[in-house]
């Protein structure tokens, strides 16, 4: 299943966030980044983890769990569609 | 394929609050060794959280405070303010280096004996002296610094058994426009008690006044309040020398020299809001010599200055435990050290830099320590990079009080290492054990078995 960002929300390359409805702004750090362009993209949860396994020196447990921790931020901040 | 380094992925809402007209945020660079001795290495030697002293920095600080006071006044000793961090090592360094001993207690007294220092260089200080704690310090012929009229009468009594006259000095307490004032310990200059106290010194006869003492507060951010502390004292040894043609040896004005570390609820960084040791010198010696005395007869000023001198000689290396979001969303990291190892986290920000290389990036989290309870708080707010379970800190400016006020509290107290002058780590002080903290417990009898 793919977690969507909801699409009015604008993402810069830098890694900022733009989000018009509430006009809050975010930063994200580069793995944060890429793992929202690899969202975007339709990817699904187990292939953005299976990217990260092949590309990064993380075990599939520890990044698990960062991944969790990240997906509640974004749905915290309401940067994704509530209905997956 | 070589793959990438990892970190954690992190998102926060960008503020548009207040900024600070100093700009930017600071105490991301790693901190990967002390003193050239790798962090890594340190914690694998002597298991982490460990307390890390320089050695260098400790040396380096006094010849610093030295030269700032012995340019601007030419009679100056400095004593080591036990309290402040009485591990023999630290205090043995500063006696090589010239300090002589500051201490409050009868332990700290013997301490300091037992480090080799002559009683003419304890200077001793503190409310609860017992008669044995007097007769002690009058054998080994100790500055004794009276704090309150019943040690002055316990004194004269004592006086009459002794072969010697006690030297002693009184503690003076007064107004130098600082709130709060400090006047619990001693005798007050404003309201006449520290004359009424001389007057008694100088009519019995029985003890020699060589002295006198005052310690104005803590973390002073003020030097002025030292030029009007210096100012009163001159008044009372030069009135003194007036009265009674008494030439006072010293007048000692105590500690309370800030250091570096942040105060909580400041809004500048620690090194940007306390006076330099050279303005604290300047406050001091214009006010002294600008008071009067002859040439001959000026007195020696005595420093007991701790904190200023051991702050930022004090590292505290620690571990993450783990990471966890808390409700609110707030990132919340817990380390393996807490309250109970870190006291003056209670009253600073410390800084705190990661050990490891990392991005650039930041996140805003709050800092917890080990233990299972609520006050474990060591940073309530504090923007670190992304850190990972088992990823290491330093925490810096932690010299001093952190570690004669620590407590074996639910976990127990950790390794103290001193790296000497050439880049040599040394153990001070071992990490404890159940034994440490069940010596001098005694189990009643009855209660050998519990039956369960």
């Amino acid at each position: 299943m793919a977690m969507r960002i909801k699409k009015n929300i604008a993402l810069s390359e830098s890694g900022f966030i733009f989000h018009p409805s509430t006009g809050d702004s975010y930063s994200v750090n580069p793995i944060g980044l890429e793992i929202l362009n690899l969202m975007k993209a339709g990817q699904s949860s187990e292939e953005i983890k299976a990217h990260m396994l092949e590309h990064y020196r993380v075990d599939g447990d520890s990044f698990e769990k960062d991944f969790y921790d990240f997906q509640v931020m974004l749905r915290t901040y309401k940067l994704v569609e509530d209905h997956e | 394929m070589q793959k990438k380094a990892y970190e954690r992925p992190v998102i926060q809402r960008v503020q548009t609050g207040i900024t600070s007209k100093v700009g930017a945020q600071y105490g991301n660079r790693p901190v990967t060794d002390i003193d050239g001795v790798p962090v890594k290495q340190l914690i694998e030697r002597y298991g982490s959280p460990v307390f890390v002293l320089s050695e260098r920095k400790i040396r380096q600080n006094l010849e610093a405070a030295n030269r700032a006071f012995k340019t601007r006044y030419p009679k100056v000793q400095f004593a080591w303010s036990y309290k402040t961090n009485y591990l023999n090592a630290v205090c043995r360094a500063f006696h090589q280096a010239g300090s002589w001993a500051e201490v409050v207690s009868r332990f700290e007294y013997e301490k300091a004996l037992k480090n080799g220092v002559p009683g003419p260089k304890i200077l001793f200080n503190g409310p609860d002296k017992t008669d044995e704690d007097l007769r002690l310090a009058i054998q080994h012929d100790s500055p004794i610094h009276i704090d309150h009229l019943d040690e002055l009468y316990r004194l004269h009594a004592i006086a009459d058994e002794v072969d010697h006259k006690p030297r002693v000095a009184i503690r003076i307490n007064m107004d130098t426009g600082v709130y709060p004032m400090w006047d619990r310990f001693g005798f007050n200059y404003e309201n006449g008690q520290a004359w009424d106290a001389l007057n008694k010194i100088m009519t019995m006869g029985k003890l020699e006044l060589i002295g006198l003492h005052t310690h104005i507060g803590t973390y002073m951010m003020s030097a002025s309040a030292y030029h009007i502390a210096a100012t009163k004292m001159a008044d009372l040894a030069l009135g003194l020398r007036n009265r009674y043609g008494k030439v006072v040896t010293y007048i000692d004005m105590g500690g309370g020299f800030a250091s570096h570390n942040t105060l909580k609820g400041s809004y500048l960084k620690g090194a940007d809001a306390v006076p330099s040791m050279d303005d604290y010198a300047e406050a001091i010696a214009s006010a002294l010599l600008s008071a009067g005395f002859n040439q001959d007869e000026l007195p020696w000023l005595y420093l007991e200055t701790g904190r200023a001198l051991i702050d930022d000689a004090g590292f505290l290396l620690g571990t993450v435990i783990s990471n966890k979001r808390l409700s609110d969303g707030r990132k919340a990291t817990i380390m393996d050290f807490g309250v109970n190892i870190l006291f003056t986290s209670f009253w600073y920000d410390h800084k705190i830099s990661p050990a490891q290389d990392s991005s650039s990036y930041a996140e805003d989290s709050v800092l917890y320590g080990p233990l299972c309870m609520n006050i474990d708080v060591v940073r309530e707010h504090v923007t670190l990079p992304p850190l990972h379970a088992g990823d290491q800190v330093v925490v810096h400016y932690v010299g001093a009080y952190n570690i004669t006020q620590s407590m074996q509290f639910i976990t127990l107290r950790p390794a103290v290492v001193m790296i000497d002058h050439k880049g040599t780590p040394h153990l001070i002080k071992q990490v404890e054990s159940l034994e440490t903290l069940e010596r001098g417990e005694v189990t009643p009898d009855y209660l050998n078995e519990i039956g369960l």
